[in-house]
């Protein structure tokens, strides 16, 4: 573990915590476009954590030490995966700690405590929503492993750094396989956070949602943190994508001389991806809920059949 | 692995996903959007094919498809449904994540299968014949598993789509007779369906295939 | 025999006599005097951190054998203690340990089963156990076996009252015998003819292919039965709730271990050679083993046995990697088979612990608020923090989340099966990756399963009044738990330190170890093959996750405050929350049985419109029941019948049918 590998894994942990939300506002302000609205500011999410974390928290009275711990958890968790994921610069020292399966695994850490506080306090639109990201999590989880497994027959590795530079270093090849887990990941990146089709982050309405039922309960800097863990979330979602389908440009840890240059391609492509995820939650109408079974099992389907893919190509 | 072959490998994957998305399609117009697009990737690939082997004749049958699969029964199949006003759901039999597993099972089956077959081909575009024979395979599921005519009749010309594209990666494609043949067959089946719609339309006032049940002589 | 220093395999007889000796002397002891119960099973559980110890050691050591002047004449019991046995002396050990300190406090209170008899069941249940472990002949191997069965029948029949119970200790006795007839007969295969019936002989006796292949049948029926594999898992769930929660505990942690053993014995070191297709049978078998015993898990609303069903997955999960190994071995590949028994070794391992800590937790339930029911339990976080916390590391552990230690195991498990690209056998390429798959799916849907069982049981509100007035688990109760949940973290955040112990076991059965194939070259990463392949390093994983937590508490009260108000729940502006407005645990796990639909048989119930009182009903069913067991149990009634049509209680008659028997073996037989 050298000492500029160091600087730069603390540097982009520290980087995507503060850019996560800009990330959230870009998309959030592209889709008001999309929509013909006038957007808000990009820096509203800050502004919203700032306000969260001035205020009173509120806490049901009979919470329990968990429903306390679940946020600070949740927002560890995903701050780790922040320190995983390649953003502008591979081969970071911590990226060894956790191939892609800890990475789900951490994912699901956070599920799963979200999940518990949410049924802490025992009302109904708590345990709703628990129920709700668990099913969801059941079948977007594993979903998520076999796009992970496509890559890792590819690159004979599941650690990222391995698999983002065989796809960027190497002769250029076009994959059949990365076709399936492209649209499986895309179906998983939306169901995991909270997006259009599946949940809609922007209503509290009982018949649909899950993430805003599973935090009902929590206010002021407990929530905040909530809200930035997901917004970590969606921007790690989003690095893992570029980082898989598009790394072209990605620097090694270290590397300071290429480092300008993988920032901005960073950027222009993270920017690229939340466009498009803003065009994707514009153009597409809320699923019922029973529906999003079926929409997850479909991406953990098509993942399976890159992976079935990967074999006959290999003749 | 040169990048011609490598495009046609993508392609056929396009192809099997869109055979899984037909599977799992609920509505008709997206099945028949779906069908133009499948028929698109195969024109697509059979250009590549045509471009890289230099076999004139797959030209021909690439314009074909295009003329036929993408411009001409879909919109024959718009028409139909615009007429008959049916632009309901379809119905599956089976509930559609059961289907993909039988269709994934479907595939494992088909892919073992042509993998001797690919091992002694030499053509450029030999691995890809496991997915076309995926492609038929799943076309049929599709046909069983809908109750309504149209996916079924759908589920007939994606399967012809199968073929033509098994044919065209293990040979090269059929001899050009024999591929006028099937286009004529192709569109003529389409014509008999549509009036085989109406026929059942107004015999069981409905287009589900169930009814036929009622033929059975009891 | 050496006299000077006590051979490991001398140290473990001694324990053997040991726990039988306290059994004995549980039986003499003044009945209803709990502090003498409390000091033999704390006396068990010394006992068996003492194994632990010794097996740990002679895990490294070469094998030892020593004969033991008991049994027939001619016929003595052959010991002995390799790395294989050792490894699983360690898992009984470890687990015996913490779940006999658990017992200490469970059966001396007034809990009314804590007999006499129970401590006797109990310690030779334990003893057995361990004589099953370093048997070396196939005689002493079924008598252990044999007392092992009876032993735990007689522990699961503990509340023979219950007529419910005495119906569930039949099925596990029947299904025990139908397996140790099974194992009794692949011993008969393996000894080739010989007349030896030592495990030494059958290692050089020599077995056509075929035959090779009938006993390995054999092996994985006999032992499928009691480890639990599907079709032959319906006794698990019935036998693993009726008993005392500490034998449940011993039941699901251990004693199907020693079945997994049994198969690792017969077909690693007994059998001449291992074929492909034997390992692809029992991936197939494992999948399905898996996916069956977590969908039904999901169905329960029985704390127990919800638990049982997961023994059924884990035992799943444990032959995904058995099954992957015998791929590999039988395709050449033995390096490859490296990772697959490992993964295998260490999830029998890791299942024990955190089995053996779910089923404790229950039995705390089950004893501090009187509860099995999830639908009457809740909240209980907040009368029992204790139990509470011990469950919620042991349902961490179970749903394979990092950086516990079911996780790690899960990890060598998808990281054997990613091994398969380097196969040639082009069906086995493609089926190894939906089994990993199928391992994905499961993982998941367990997580969801405990949340549901956490969330349900211990969070939320009350639903009954025994859930709010239950009471803590006591000391020695606690101590148990706390022992295993360390192990959990342990085993989580030492996968390193755990694979070099397990390093000779490898070596021994594949002639290749983890460190040869250069897994754990590192204290710190665990890798396998190489360190490009993968790496996972759960203390780096773990300490980044406790310094954000850590720097996020302190900097949300260093930069703004950390004030805090108790309100009321937020109710949605509709007043009167109360606990029936939670989910119960069907309804938490009803979409999993609307989307896996044709797996289970539902029988519901539905109450008409104008019913003033209405009660849904739903209650899932076992469709093995009808597929397999009654029709075989309808025909055995019929065969009966057919063959009770002979007796007709005249003495004439019977006396006819002997003359009858001896004329024609005079006539025939020559």
């Amino acid at each position: 573990m050298t000492l500029g590998g160091f600087l730069n894994q603390l540097l982009q942990m520290l980087l995507v915590a503060l850019a996560a939300p800009l990330l959230m506002g870009w998309v959030n302000a592209c889709r008001a476009w999309l929509q013909n609205k006038s957007a808000p500011s990009l820096l509203q999410p800050y502004r919203v954590l700032r306000k969260l974390l001035h205020k009173d928290a509120a806490l049901a009275e009979n919470a329990s030490w968990l429903f306390r711990f679940a946020p600070y958890v949740i927002f560890g968790c995903m701050w780790l995966v922040a320190g995983i994921v390649p953003v502008v610069a591979s081969e970071l020292p911590f990226a060894a700690a956790a191939d892609v399966i800890a990475l789900v695994g951490v994912f699901a850490v956070a599920r799963v405590f979200i999940s518990l506080a949410a049924m802490d306090i025992g009302t109904a639109f708590g345990t709703l929503g628990a129920r709700r990201e668990m099913l969801i999590g059941a079948l977007a989880e594993p979903a998520l492993l076999i796009i992970f497994f496509n890559f890792a027959l590819i690159s004979q590795s599941t650690s990222l750094t391995t698999i983002v530079d065989t796809l960027a270093h190497r002769e250029f090849a076009l994959y059949p396989s990365l076709a399936f887990a492209a649209v499986a990941f895309v179906m998983v990146l939306l169901a995991e956070n909270a997006r259009v089709p599946v949940d809609n982050p922007a209503t509290h309405l009982e018949l649909t949602m899950v993430h805003e039922a599973l935090i009902l309960e929590y206010s002021a800097r407990h929530l905040a943190l909530i809200e930035w863990a997901s917004a970590i979330k969606l921007f790690a979602y989003c690095a893992i994508g570029i980082a898989c389908f598009a790394p072209w440009g990605i620097a090694q840890a270290g590397d300071w001389n290429a480092l300008p240059l993988a920032v901005l391609a960073a950027v222009a492509k993270l920017m690229i991806a939340g466009a498009g995820l803003a065009t994707l939650e514009a153009v597409s109408a809320k699923m019922r809920i029973f529906r999003v079974p079926e929409f997850v099992a479909t991406a953990f389907m098509l993942a399976m059949l890159g992976l079935l893919l990967s074999y006959v190509f290999e003749v | 692995m040169p990048l011609s072959g490598q495009l046609i490998n993508v392609l056929a994957a396009v192809m099997l996903l869109i055979a899984f998305a037909m599977l799992s399609q609920r509505r008709i117009l997206s099945l028949i959007e779906l069908f133009a697009w499948q028929g698109v990737v195969l024109a697509a690939s059979t250009f590549i094919v045509a471009y890289t082997t230099g076999q004139g004749h797959l030209y021909i049958s690439g314009v074909l498809t295009v003329a036929l699969k993408v411009v001409a029964l879909p919109w024959i199949l718009f028409r139909l449904i615009h007429r008959l006003n049916i632009r309901w759901d379809v119905e599956t039999l089976i509930n559609i994540p059961t289907t993909m597993l039988i269709g994934i099972a479907l595939v494992i089956f088909a892919f073992n299968l042509a993998q001797p077959i690919s091992q002694m081909a030499s053509t450029i575009t030999r691995s890809t014949l496991g997915i076309a024979m995926a492609c038929v395979l799943l076309s049929f599921l599709m046909m069983m598993t809908r109750r309504k005519a149209v996916p079924v009749v759908i589920g007939f010309l994606a399967m012809e789509n199968g073929l033509f594209f098994a044919a065209t990666s293990a040979t090269y494609g059929m001899p050009m007779v024999v591929e006028f043949g099937i286009a004529l067959d192709v569109l003529v089946g389409g014509f008999i369906f549509g009036i085989f719609f109406f026929q059942v339309r107004e015999t069981f006032d409905s287009l589900d295939t169930r009814h036929m049940e009622k033929l059975r002589e009891d | 025999m050496p006299a000077a220093t006590a051979s490991y395999l001398e140290v473990v007889i001694g324990i053997v006599l040991f726990w039988l000796a306290i059994g004995a002397l549980g039986l003499l002891r003044p009945a209803h005097h709990g502090s003498s119960a409390r000091l033999l099973y704390a006396l068990g559980a010394v006992a068996g951190v003492a194994l632990a110890a010794v097996a740990l050691a002679a895990i490294g050591a070469p094998p030892q054998a020593v004969v033991l002047p008991l049994g027939l004449p001619d016929l003595p019991f052959h010991t002995r203690l390799d790395a294989l046995s050792a490894f699983f002396l360690l898992v009984l050990g470890a687990a015996g340990a913490g779940i006999s300190c658990y017992a200490a406090g469970y059966f001396s209170g007034a809990h009314g089963n804590g007999g006499n008899l129970t401590c006797l069941q109990y310690h030779w249940f334990l003893a057995s156990m361990a004589l099953v472990l370093i048997a070396d002949d196939a005689y002493l191997f079924m008598v252990a076996w044999e007392a092992m069965a009876l032993a735990s029948y007689f522990l699961v029949t503990t509340d023979h009252h219950d007529p419910e119970i005495r119906k569930a200790g039949f099925l596990y006795l029947l299904i025990a015998h139908v397996g140790a007839i099974s194992i009794l007969l692949c011993f008969g295969v393996l000894q080739g003819g010989q007349g030896e019936y030592t495990f030494d002989a059958m290692r050089h006796a020599e077995l056509s292919s075929r035959w090779a292949t009938v006993a390995f049948m054999l092996a994985l029926l006999g032992f499928g039965a009691k480890a639990g594999i599907v079709p032959l898992h319906v006794w698990l769930p019935e036998a693993h709730p009726a008993a005392p929660s500490p034998v449940s505990a011993l039941l699901s942690g251990v004693m199907l271990k020693t079945a997994i053993y049994g198969l690792f014995r017969v077909t690693y070191d007994l059998l001449p050679s291992v074929h492909w297709e034997w390992g692809l049978l029992v991936l197939v078998i494992a999948v399905v083993t898996t996916l069956f015993g977590v969908l039904f898990a999901l169905m329960q609303h029985d704390l127990k046995r919800l638990l049982a069903y997961h023994s059924v997955e884990n035992i799943g999960i444990i032959l995904i990697g058995f099954g992957l190994s015998l791929i590999y071995i039988g395709t050449g590949q033995p390096v490859l088979a490296v990772l697959g028994l490992i993964a295998a070794l260490y999830h029998t391992l890791n299942h024990a612990i955190f089995k053996g800590l779910l089923f404790l937790g229950a039995g705390s339930v089950l004893k501090g608020a009187g509860l099995r029911d999830l639908g009457r339990m809740g909240g209980l976080i907040r009368v029992m923090p204790f139990t509470a916390f011990f469950f919620l590391i042991g349902a961490l552990a179970i749903s394979a989340l990092p950086p516990l230690n079911g996780f790690v195991s899960e990890w060598l498990t998808f990281q054997a099966a990613l091994l398969s690209p380097s196969l040639e056998h082009g069906v086995l390429r493609s089926i190894i990756p939906l089994a990993a798959a199928a391992l994905a799916l499961a993982g998941a849907l367990t997580a969801m399963c405990f949340v549901k069982v956490f969330g349900v049981a211990f969070l939320g509100v009350p639903r009954s009044g025994e859930a709010i007035g239950g009471r803590e688990a006591s000391e020695w109760e606690q101590l148990g738990m706390g022992w295993l949940a360390v192990l959990c973290l342990v085993l989580g955040l030492a996968p390193v330190w755990m694979i070099g112990v397990m390093d000779p076991i490898a070596l021994a059965l594949l002639d290749y170890s983890p460190a040869t194939i250069g897994m754990a070259a590192h204290w710190m990463w665990l890798t396998p093959v190489a360190p490009e392949r993968a790496s996972y390093s759960p203390l780096i994983f773990l300490a980044v996750i406790v310094a954000v937590v850590l720097a996020a508490f302190g900097l949300v009260r260093l930069l703004y405050h950390g004030r805090l108000r108790r309100t009321p729940a937020w109710d949605c502006g509709f007043p009167g929350l109360n606990a029936r407005m939670q989910d119960t645990a069907e309804g938490f796990a009803q979409p999993i049985r609307q989307i896996f639909a044709p797996v289970y048989e539902v029988e519901a119930h539905h109450p008409d419109p104008f019913d003033r009182l209405p009660r849904y009903v739903a209650e899932v069913r076992d469709r093995f029941w009808s597929w397999l067991y009654f029709p075989i149990a309808g025909a055995a009634t019929f065969l009966s019948r057919l063959i009770g049509r002979i007796q007709v209680g005249r003495v004439a008659v019977y006396l006819m049918y002997s003359f009858a028997t001896i004329i024609f073996l005079l006539a025939f037989v020559r």
